[in-house]
C-alpha cells in the first residue's frame, strides 16, 4: 500500500508520542527513517544489538520490548524480516504505541498495489460505406 | 523549643522524604518489557544486572535519537 518513507510520515501525523523512528531490516539496513542518515544508522544499529540481546534473555521468540528509562523509552517492534525503533519522552501511553509501530510495520511491508490497467479503447468499426447517393 | 525550630525542623524532615520518594520513583521507572510470540511478557527491572546492561544500550538509541 506504501513504502517505508510515507509509513513513517503517517506515524508521526498519527502518534504524538514518538519523536523519532527509523524502519531496519533484520540485518541492520536502514530502509527509512525520520532521522538524518548518520544519526539513523546509529539508532538502528543500537536498536539491533538491544533486540538481539534481549532476545537471548527469554526463551521464546522476542516481537517488541520497551526499554523504559528516566529520560524517555525506546520501542522495538519486529514483523518477519522487518523491525522499527522510535524513542518517546518518559512514560509514553505504551500500549498505543505498541499499536501505532505495528500498524507502520505493516504499511511498510505491504506491497504497493498494481495501478489498473487503462483500458484500450474501443475499436470503432468501420464505417459501413454509404450506398446512397446525393 | 520554640514554634519556629519545630516548624523548621518539620519542613526539612518533610523535603527529605519527598527528596527520597521522588528518587526512588524515578529508579523504578527503568525497567526493559519484552514481548515474546507466544503472547509472553517478561518485565526486568532496571536494578538487575541484566537490564542495566540492556538499559545501556537503549540509552545509546536514545542519544542518537535525539539532537
Amino acid at each position: 500500500m506504501t513504502d517505508g518513507k510515507t509509513a513513517l510520515s503517517e506515524l508521526t501525523e498519527i502518534s504524538s508520542q514518538v519523536d523519532a523512528a527509523v524502519l531496519f531490516s533484520a540485518d541492520g539496513e536502514v530502509v527509512a527513517s525520520t532521522l538524518p542518515d548518520t544519526r539513523a544508522k546509529e539508532l538502528a544499529a543500537s536498536a539491533k544489538a538491544l533486540f538481539e540481546e534481549a532476545g537471548r534473555v527469554g526463551a521464546g521468540e522476542l516481537s517488541q520490548l520497551e526499554a523504559a528509562t528516566a529520560d524517555g523509552s525506546l520501542f522495538v517492534v519486529r514483523d518477519g524480516d522487518l523491525l522499527i525503533a522510535a524513542s518517546t519522552g518518559a512514560e509514553p501511553t505504551s500500549g498505543l504505541v505498541f499499536y501505532d509501530l505495528k500498524a507502520t510495520l505493516r504499511n511498510a511491508a505491504a506491497k504497493p498495489k498494481p495501478k489498473p490497467k487503462p483500458k484500450p479503447a474501443a475499436k470503432r468499426k468501420p464505417r459501413a460505406k454509404s450506398s446512397g447517393t446525393s | 523549643m520554640g514554634r519556629r525550630s519545630l516548624f523548621a525542623l518539620g519542613l526539612a524532615a518533610g523535603s527529605l522524604l519527598g527528596i527520597g520518594l521522588y528518587a526512588r520513583r524515578g529508579r523504578a521507572r527503568e525497567r526493559i518489557d519484552l514481548y515474546f510470540a507466544d503472547g509472553s511478557m517478561s518485565s526486568l527491572d532496571g536494578g538487575s544486572s541484566e537490564a542495566s546492561r540492556l538499559l545501556a544500550q537503549a540509552r545509546d538509541g536514545l542519544r542518537a535519537a535525539r539532537p
